[in-house]
Formats: C-alpha cells, sequence, structure tokens
C-alpha cells in the first residue's frame, strides 16, 4: 500500500500542544468538550457569528495544518465526519417542527450538510481541486485516509488535506445517553472505571499528506486497515496478526480503550494475546469518546514520533519506550468497526 | 493502478418506476413521476409536486424484505441494490472480495423528525428506535448486511454529487486491486427536512420543473436509489458487461456553500478532467445526461460550462430530473444507471416539459424519447451544495 508522509497537523481538541509538555487538561462530568482556541486567527470576524461550530473547528484545524506544512493550497479536501454538522441540523429540525413548517430561514439548512465543512475549507483557499466527505460511523476518518493514499497512489506529487471532524450538541448528547453509552467521570480515572459508559467527546484534527518526505516531515502514514463486522473475537485477531505479520510489532500500541468495560475487555484481550511485551498508551481519556476520535489518535502519534517521548498522561500499561518508531492505533467501535493505523518515524 | 473498471449492472428505484424496466418504460411513454404528495406528511403537500417512490413504506419493506419502521432511505436503498447485483449474473456476492460504496444526504432523516416530535416536547420521550438508523453510515451497513457485503462498506455524503462519487471511490478501489467488485451508488428519501430546506432557498418549482428551458423556476424534489455493479477486467471477462466507466473527475467550484459560479468553473474542470481521463475529445461524447434540476442558477452555469468545452457542436442532451425529480445523493447513482444503459440499447433520454430555449446557451435538450443510436461514450453530470461538482464517463468498450 501507498505510504505516505504527515507534513503538517491542526487539532482541536479538548487537549492542545502543551500535552507534549506534561499539562493535561482533566475534566470531570461525562462530556468532554474541545477547548476552543480563538478562531479570529484563521477567520474573518463578520463570517464567524454566522458560522457554524464544527465548522469553526475543522476550518482552524485545517488552517493549522496547511500553515505547519507551508501548503497555501492543498491538491485535495478529503475528510471524515460521522455525524456531521449536528448543531445546524438541530436548530433547522427545531424550528421546523415547533414552527410547523413555516418562516423558516436557510441559513441552518445551508450549514447543516455534510460537506459543509469541506466545502467551506475549498471556499476560503479558493481550492477547485477533488473534494470528498465520507460520512461512515467509525471509519468516516479511515476512509479520508485510504482515500487519500489512493489519490497519492495515482498521483505522487499531490499534497492532500485529509481530517476529520465531529461535535457534540446538547439535542445529540441528550439522545446518545438515553441509550446508556455515556456515566460521570473524572478523566483522570477513565481508563481504570472498569465500569459500563464512557465520556463522550469531540474534535477536528487535519492533516497535510505528501507522497514524499521533506524537512516538515513528521511521521509517516504506513498503513490505513478496517475490519467490518467481524463474526468473533478470533476473526479480529486473526486480522491483526496478519497486520502484524506484514508491519512488525509495534513500538507502542494506541489502544482505543475508554474505560467501558465490555469496550475495553475487547482490547483487553487482544493485548494479551497479540501484543505480548508492547507497552500500551490510550487516547479517549484525554479526547472523549466519539467516532473519529483515532484522527486526536494521530495527532498524538505523530507528536509521539517528532518528540521521541510519549507523554506520561497517555500510557496504560508498561513502560513508554524510548523514541518510539512505530505506532499503532487500534480502535474499535462496538466491536463492529476495527480500526488499525499505523504511523513510523521518519 | 492499472485495468479497466466495468459496468456489469444496474438496479434503480424512482418516483417513475421501482426497477430499470418500469423507468425506462415511464421515458418512452413520457410520463414524469411528479405528483402530489402521499406518502410525505408535510404542510407542503399541496404546493409543491414531488417525484416519490409511489409505495409506502410496508410495501418497500416486504419487497426488500426489511422491517418498515427502518427508514425509507434505506428500504430504497435495498431494492435497487438488489436489483443491480442480480442484473450482474454474478452468482453469490460471498464468493468475491466485494464491497458497498453508497451515498446519501438525509441518512434516517425520515424517522429522526418523527422522533423530534416527540423529543421536544420532553427529552425523555421519543422512540430511540426512531434515531438508531439517523446516521448516513447506518442506513449503508443496513443494506451491505443484507447483502452479505463485508470487505468494503463506505457512505459519502457530498449534496447532490454523493453518489457520482461513490462510482469514483468504487471504481478507484478496484484499480488498486483492493476489491473485486463494488456496488456503487446513492441513495435519498422524502423528507421535510430536505423539502423544507430547499423551500427556504427559494429553488422549488410549483409547477413540474422546467430543466434547460428559459421559463424555469426551480426544481422538483424526488426520491429514490441508483446502483451499479462495478467489476474488474477479470471478472467482466466472464460475463457481458454493460459498459466501462473509462473517465471521472471530481472538482470545487469554490464560489458559494450553496450557489454555483455563473461560468461553471466546477461544472467544467468537472468534466474537462472526466474527459481527460477517458482520453476523449469532447467531440466523441455522444449523449450527456445533464445535472440539470431546472434552477435559474444550476441550468445557467452548467449550460454556460458545457459551452465552453463543446461548442460549436453538442451531443444530444437532457435532464432526466425531468422525470424523477430532484433525488439529490441517490442521482448520481441513479443517473449513471440510465447513462450506462443508454449506452447498452443506444438510447437517448427526453428531457420533459420542454417548450422556450434559454436565452444564455445556444443548444436545448433533447424532448423525445429514441433508441436504437450506436453510441459510444455518454457523460453524466452531478453537481451540489459545498461547490461539489463530478462528472462520469462511460464507453460502450
Amino acid at each position: 500500500m501507498q505510504q505516505a508522509y504527515i507534513q503538517g497537523i491542526g487539532c482541536v481538541s479538548a487537549q492542545d500542544n502543551a500535552l507534549f509538555s506534561g499539562t493535561v487538561r482533566q475534566h470531570e462530568g461525562n462530556r468532554l468538550p474541545v477547548a476552543d482556541p480563538d478562531y479570529k486567527q484563521w477567520i474573518d470576524i463578520k463570517q464567524i457569528r454566522r458560522m457554524g461550530r464544527v465548522i469553526k473547528m475543522g476550518v482552524a484545524a485545517s488552517h493549522i495544518s496547511l500553515e505547519q506544512a507551508g501548503v497555501a493550497r492543498p491538491d485535495a479536501i478529503v475528510m471524515g465526519t460521522a455525524y456531521g454538522c449536528l448543531a445546524d441540523t438541530g436548530v433547522f429540525l427545531n424550528k421546523l417542527v415547533t414552527q410547523n413548517e413555516d418562516m423558516l430561514t436557510p441559513t441552518a439548512f445551508i450549514q447543516s450538510t455534510h460537506n459543509t465543512v469541506s466545502g467551506q475549507i475549498a471556499l476560503m483557499l479558493g481550492c477547485h481541486a477533488y473534494n470528498n466527505t465520507f460520512v461512515h460511523g467509525a471509519f468516516s476518518l479511515e476512509n479520508a485516509l485510504q482515500d487519500s493514499l489512493l489519490l497519492l497512489a495515482e498521483d505522487p506529487s499531490k499534497q492532500i488535506l485529509a481530517g476529520a471532524v465531529d461535535e457534540i450538541t446538547d439535542y445529540s448528547h441528550n439522545i446518545l445517553s438515553r441509550f446508556r453509552l455515556y456515566k460521570n467521570a473524572s478523566t483522570q480515572n477513565l481508563l481504570q472505571s472498569n465500569t459500563h459508559g464512557t465520556i463522550a467527546g469531540e474534535g477536528a484534527v487535519f492533516f497535510v499528506l505528501g507522497a514524499e518526505k521533506n524537512e516538515r516531515s513528521m511521521a509517516a502514514l504506513t498503513a490505513v486497515e478496517m475490519l467490518y463486522n467481524p463474526a468473533s473475537e478470533k476473526e479480529t485477531f486473526a486480522h491483526i496478526a496478519k497486520f502484524l505479520d506484514t508491519y512488525g510489532q509495534p513500538d507502542l500500541l494506541l489502544a482505543g480503550r475508554n474505560g467501558d468495560t465490555k469496550n475495553d475487555a475487547y482490547y483487553a484481550a487482544g493485548e494479551e494475546k497479540l501484543f505480548a511485551g508492547v507497552p500500551v498508551a490510550a487516547f479517549k481519556h484525554l479526547c472523549g469518546e466519539f467516532p473519529t476520535a483515532a484522527a486526536f489518535a494521530m495527532w498524538m502519534a505523530a507528536g509521539v514520533l517528532k518528540n521521541g517521548a510519549v507523554p506520561a498522561a497517555a500510557m496504560f500499561k508498561g513502560k513508554a519506550p524510548a523514541a518510539p518508531k512505530k505506532i499503532l492505533i487500534w480502535n474499535h467501535g462496538g466491536g463492529k468497526h476495527h480500526s488499525l493505523i499505523l504511523l513510523s518515524a521518519c | 493502478m492499472s485495468g479497466n473498471v466495468w459496468i456489469a449492472g444496474g438496479g434503480v428505484i424512482s418516483g417513475i418506476g421501482q426497477n430499470l424496466g418500469q423507468c425506462m418504460a415511464a421515458f418512452e411513454a413520457m410520463q414524469p413521476g411528479m405528483e402530489k404528495m402521499r406518502h410525505l406528511q408535510s404542510v407542503h403537500a399541496g404546493t409543491f409536486p414531488v417525484a416519490e417512490v409511489k409505495a409506502d413504506n410496508e410495501e418497500l419493506a416486504r419487497k426488500a424484505g426489511m422491517p418498515a419502521h427502518w427508514s425509507r432511505t434505506a428500504l430504497l436503498s435495498m431494492l435497487a441494490a438488489k436489483e443491480a447485483w442480480q442484473s450482474a449474473g454474478l452468482g453469490d456476492i460471498s464468493q468475491y472480495r466485494a464491497g458497498f460504496v453508497s451515498a446519501n444526504t438525509v441518512g434516517g432523516m425520515d424517522k429522526t423528525e418523527d422522533f423530534m416530535k416527540s423529543f421536544l416536547d420532553n427529552a425523555a420521550s421519543g422512540r430511540l428506535r426512531h434515531v438508531v438508523h439517523h446516521e448516513c453510515g447506518a442506513v449503508t451497513e443496513l443494506v451491505a448486511d443484507a447483502l452479505g457485503i463485508r470487505h468494503h462498506v463506505s457512505t459519502i455524503s457530498t449534496a447532490c454529487s454523493s453518489g457520482a462519487n461513490a462510482l469514483m471511490y468504487g471504481a478507484r478501489m478496484i484499480r488498486a486491486g483492493m476489491l473485486d467488485v463494488v456496488i456503487a451508488g446513492g441513495t435519498d428519501s422524502l423528507t421535510r427536512f430536505t423539502l423544507n430546506g430547499f423551500n427556504t432557498l427559494m429553488i422549488l418549482d410549483q409547477q413540474p420543473c422546467r430543466p434547460f428551458d428559459d421559463t424555469r423556476t426551480g426544481l422538483n424534489l424526488g426520491e429514490g436509489a441508483g446502483y451499479v455493479v462495478l467489476v474488474s477486467d477479470e471478472i467482466a471477462r466472464k460475463i457481458k458487461p454493460w459498459c466501462r466507466i473509462s473517465g471521472f473527475a471530481n472538482a470545487n467550484d469554490a464560489y458559494h456553500q450553496t450557489a454555483s459560479s455563473p461560468e461553471g468553473i466546477g461544472n467544467f474542470k468537472a468534466m474537462e478532467g472526466a474527459l481527460k481521463m477517458s482520453g476523449l475529445a469532447a467531440s466523441e461524447i455522444d449523449y450527456i445526461n445533464l445535472h440539470g434540476t431546472g434552477t435559474q442558477n444550476n441550468d445557467s452555469s452548467e449550460g454556460r460550462a458545457v459551452e465552453r468545452l463543446f461548442a460549436p457542436s453538442y451531443p444530444p442532451l437532457s435532464s432526466t430530473k425531468s422525470f424523477t425529480g430532484h433525488t439529490l445523493g441517490a442521482s448520481g447513482g441513479i443517473e449513471a444507471v440510465f447513462s450506462a444503459w443508454a449506452l447498452r440499447e443506444g438510447i437517448i433520454y427526453p428531457n420533459a416539459n420542454f417548450t422556450t430555449q434559454m436565452k444564455e446557451v445556444p443548444f436545448s435538450p433533447v424532448t423525445h424519447f429514441s433508441k436504437g443510436h450506436a453510441l459510444r461514450h455518454v457523460m453524466s453530470n452531478s453537481f451540489g451544495f459545498g461547490g461539489n461538482c463530478s462528472s462520469l464517463v462511460f464507453s460502450k468498450e
């Protein structure tokens, strides 16, 4: 499979770059919001007021990544979002119902479509290139990455802006809570809580991906694989074992542990069977649980590979490796969607 | 990254028929599908004609072999995807590395709307089974699971160009050697959400829509699903494929969140890119299935882009949305099926309701159904909100 180099990353999440200097934002509750940056840095003040929050998050993250990569206008924009623009969807739905389909205004509808963020980024950059949005739950990010790798295989000269966004809104949190997904917890103890439920999260992460290594390259995106709807744990583990045969054992496993007993038991079984002696780190106690959370894990992994050190707050099991060369992100959504994302030092 | 990608079959359900045969009969009889709303419950039922699939959810569910309380988006998807797979004559799908790439824009919104009524009264009420398939991807998985597809499942949402992008992604995965067969296209059901959304933009026509006509005043919404079966060279050798997908391109207009640039920059780039990949000159295109929504803005922008690329001689062209309405995320899939079938059967589709030449462009659409043409290359356009523009080119060989 085509490999890509990460030339820049922008991340809007509950954490920020301070994570790598040892500062971690802790949180209590069942909902972990992003620490909103000052969006005026990237967006015209007149536009900010009307722009949905998830769009602002995405625009900010994309700008940071492009700046880091020194790319003014990418050759493709590819992103993933499981939920799309929930806030504007909620506003339009609310008015639709309460006003009985009368006297509605277009702004919320316009900003409710799933491709609003990628369209807005293209618009702000004046970018006429390939533009795509995947909306497939816990495979949204992974398909955006796979599409990017295909684009690079087809034309290695391209610089691709790839990423993922998802937001929490009051409606979505309320409704998802009724499915008994969340619990009140402290992010500090979430991974050890060993009870039912987790903490909801959100975030936006964008990467600039290129086929050629350059002086800005932070890490290599070596492989992306998805496993859909495995019949059993056994099948999942056979799939991962095959992946490890091809790419070798990582120096660090970054697992999608989220503090939910059942969710974490899957990882525990896999860690024991497939990753003996491999130290394990986690990320969802830092960003919360959401379908595109693996994008935050990629931001973290690329930072670790670049800095040559794992933040203590991320470690879950074993000793943090010194200067790791290979980090494997294994994330699953309800056991039905498994993704493997391998990042390597460059 | 080599080899061809072939169309082995296709299936469609729309306001003019529940399968491809019924749709063809409607074109031949010049019977567009717009009528007064019967299945969608809306205060605008008497105002805006729509091209609904002429069946209630119980009937669709029975035919699809799915529960009737599932989203209509999934029921429509299943019926078209099933027809597509059967038409390909490839037997048991489990013997292939198979993928399902389905596009939609509304997901399970039809059910979420019902849920919201109770939920807004009391946040503890509303049946959760009405929101469990709200996400676009959840609808795709219901169908993938029913079809027994596991190697690859994904969902694309780029507004009205979604379905075309699904074909592109599927074709590229086959070319890269990742999959042998992909069922690719799109689905969308009518919802109050989209109906009211388009109404706020004031681009819905209260009369039957008139694409590429000077008197056009907007679009009619439709619903449905359309899928093609994409296969590799190796699989294509075992069957008689309809045609080949020889070119495609995705470009962005980068002009406005909903409106097209006056000169159709994105539209032009998409068509130009698709032609370039197919290695064809514009003069070699024998028919264009236009995006042709019937709005002032789209038809004028698309028309000017067509003029820039094709002048001075234009192939026959038409918008089948004058029959099916604008089916949003499904339209790229439905029109890909129509375009691929046109090549196989030598059909040129009519553009309904055409009376008056547009001032902005020198050409006019075809107004009568005809078949038996020796078509070699057909282009299909899909353009949407967010500046998303995609064009596909299908070739006989």
